[in-house]
């Protein structure tokens, strides 16, 4: 077995059973998804009529941006999910095996992603509900969702690296909100980018969740027809003008820093 | 004849040796300065022998079993197991030694069942294989009826038992055991020690840490007493408890006047010069027939008048050894290279020595 087979076989044993956790405590995966679905309530009924968006419902509009705001908080639990295992001498124990230095941030990894899957179905339907429509074909769809859930495992690798930095669950969660209110707030998630300040608009446009929320917008059809009347330029910045590209270089972008950063971080979080 | 623990190995005994270490030092950075885990810590336990490991907390003993599992890179020093150079070749390490920490690393979530096959799938046994061998485990350690209960309904005995059990998975010839039964009530430590004792007969090596001599005593063949990062004193345990002596007789007066009596009466009895607390105004010395000395101690403290508080007759602690091996208790200290020698107050009264 060379390296990366043997990160992905190992790795799924960690991941199976991480996914039996989530069997045992189903508390944790309802309190993941209750927030989304408020999220979508919220945002729905108490801005809804005070955000005008024009040529598309506002409702819409904001799936998208719940859906990776969602996915952006829910990939904070691999952060947790290893501090955790650090605090409870469990990595030590992994660490005395003969198995791969990745297995634990592959199957860590991997298992945050079913659970971040399982909560995308569940906003999906409650979308569905308030009356989030798909306008695009099946294909488009899919490639909607694997967008979103390929940047939240790329976020996840984020977390990592975080919760084994600091190593303590509280921690991790204080530090969480630090980095993903302002990655989802400063965005195209809530409001458009024609309602930001001209000093901050760049930092919007240039935002990773921007560019994701784009892209997933076009692919799910919630945006307004080209010559809606009201509709300001869209914008000229590179990443809006090719939101898929831009995405995937960004997913890209952060799986080279923080895949390598997290594995050393997990050596080392181990030989203190 | 004693053997090599605590002196210096030859090189030759990397080979001759299942678990060998030469100059380990490991030093802890922290604000207030830096502590010095390992200062030079040198073992050497030959194949299918059993070392004890015996210090305070803080002396070292778990920084030396992470090193000798490659969980820690030491600053200097070599360390090998069964030849394999823990630096060098961890992977080789990893797949010959079975670890058991101090603290139950089991996940809660999972069944015991679960717990040790996951083991055995990332020793690579195969899921079939590792599913034989947890059933086996769980046999031999009593866990059947819990098998396929999650490990947060198991006692504090239970799941070391489970942890030892997933040390076991690979059928490692070398174990290392870190404080197996600490914070364990009496009957779960009498429990894991006839477990340990049974592999030991099995031949595997065994390298053990405690704070307790007796658990030592009763498990190990060689003993080693680690302070501040190093060995102080080795042999077997049999050599160690010639120099530390059998029961001690403990008296407590009720009365700082009182304690030069009672110091005198407790030399008539005892093997050795009896050691004074005068804070606690409690007196310690070593006696070979305990009993005896007891009757005879109180019958001498009744004619001479001495008011006795407390009296009782006790064997060796890790205190003991210290106070026997350096002239001060065991201390209790976080690591702490440069906290003040010993709490308690140990004056005079030891010129005989």
């Amino acid at each position: 077995m060379n390296a990366f087979t043997a990160a992905l076989a190992d790795g799924a044993v960690v991941a199976e059973r991480n996914l039996i956790k989530i069997k045992r405590l189903p508390d944790l995966l309802v309190f993941t998804t209750v927030q989304p679905v408020m999220f979508v309530l919220l945002f729905a009924y108490v801005f809804g009529g005070a955000i005008d968006v024009p040529g598309v419902d506002y409702r819409e509009f904001l799936m998208a941006g719940i859906f990776v705001q969602t996915v952006a908080f829910g990939s904070t639990i691999t952060g947790t999910g290893l501090a955790d295992d650090l605090q409870k001498g469990i990595i030590d124990r992994f660490r005395s095996l003969p198995m791969s230095r990745a297995a634990v941030l592959v199957g860590r990894t991997t298992s945050d992603l079913v659970n971040n899957l399982i909560v995308v179905v569940v906003m999906s339907a409650c979308g569905l509900l308030v009356g989030w429509r798909i306008r695009e074909d099946v294909l488009s769809a899919a490639a909607g969702f694997a967008l979103l859930l390929l940047f939240s495992y790329a976020l996840s690798w984020i977390s990592a690296t975080i919760g084994l930095a600091v190593r303590s669950v509280e921690v991790v969660n204080n530090a969480s909100f630090l980095w993903v209110f302002p990655l989802t707030f400063l965005s195209n998630a809530f409001v458009p980018l024609e309602g930001y300040a001209p000093w901050l608009r760049p930092v919007a446009e240039w935002n990773p969740v921007t560019a994701v929320i784009a892209a997933v917008r076009d692919f799910f059809g919630n945006v307004p027809p080209p010559g809606t009347p009201g509709l300001p330029p869209p914008s000229d910045a590179w990443p809006l003008q090719h939101p898929v590209i831009a995405s995937l270089g960004w997913i890209a972008l952060i799986l080279a820093v923080f895949v390598p950063l997290a594995i050393r971080q997990y050596r080392r979080a181990a030989t203190r | 004849m004693s053997p090599p623990v605590g002196t210096s190995p030859y090189r030759a005994d990397v080979t001759s040796n299942a678990i060998w270490a030469e100059g380990l030092v490991k030093t802890y950075g922290s604000r207030r300065g830096s502590v010095r885990a390992l200062d030079g810590l040198d073992l050497a336990v030959p194949e299918g022998s059993v070392l004890g490991l015996l210090g305070p907390n803080g002396a070292g003993k778990t920084t030396a079993v992470r090193v000798l599992t490659t969980l820690l890179r030491p600053d200097s020093g070599a360390a090998s197991v069964l030849g394999h150079d823990v630096l060098r070749e961890p992977g080789a390490v990893r797949r010959i030694i079975g670890l058991s920490g101090q603290y139950a690393a089991v996940d809660e979530h999972l069944t015991g069942n679960e717990n040790l096959v996951m083991v055995g799938r990332l020793y690579h046994l195969g899921r079939r294989r590792s599913t034989q061998r947890a059933t086996e485990l769980l046999a031999r350690f009593d866990l059947e009826d819990a098998a396929d209960r999650t490990v947060k309904t198991y006692s504090g005995g239970m799941r070391r038992r489970l942890d030892l059990a997933g040390a076991l998975v690979a059928q490692p010839r070398v174990l290392l055991l870190d404080e197996p039964t600490t914070g364990l009530d009496p009957r779960s430590r009498i429990g894991l020690w006839d477990v340990i004792a049974e592999l030991v007969r099995e031949g595997t090596t065994l390298l053990l840490t405690s704070q307790y001599l007796e658990e030592v005593d009763k498990l190990a063949d060689t003993v080693a007493v680690v302070d501040h990062g190093r060995i102080i004193a080795g042999g077997t345990s049999d050599e160690l408890k010639r120099q530390v002596g059998g029961e001690r007789l403990e008296l407590s007066v009720a009365s700082a006047a009182e304690l030069e009596a009672a110091r005198d009466l407790l030399a008539a009895v005892g093997d050795a010069e009896p050691s004074v607390d005068v804070a606690a105004r409690q007196l310690v010395v070593p006696v070979t027939d305990g009993s005896r000395a007891l009757v005879e101690a109180v019958r001498r403290a009744d004619a001479d008048g001495v008011t006795l508080q407390d009296v009782a007759l006790r064997r060796p602690t890790l205190d003991d050894v210290f106070l026997t091996l350096t002239g001060r208790g065991a201390e209790d200290g976080e690591a702490d290279a440069v906290a003040p020698p010993a709490q308690r107050e140990r004056p005079a009264a030891r010129a005989g020595r």
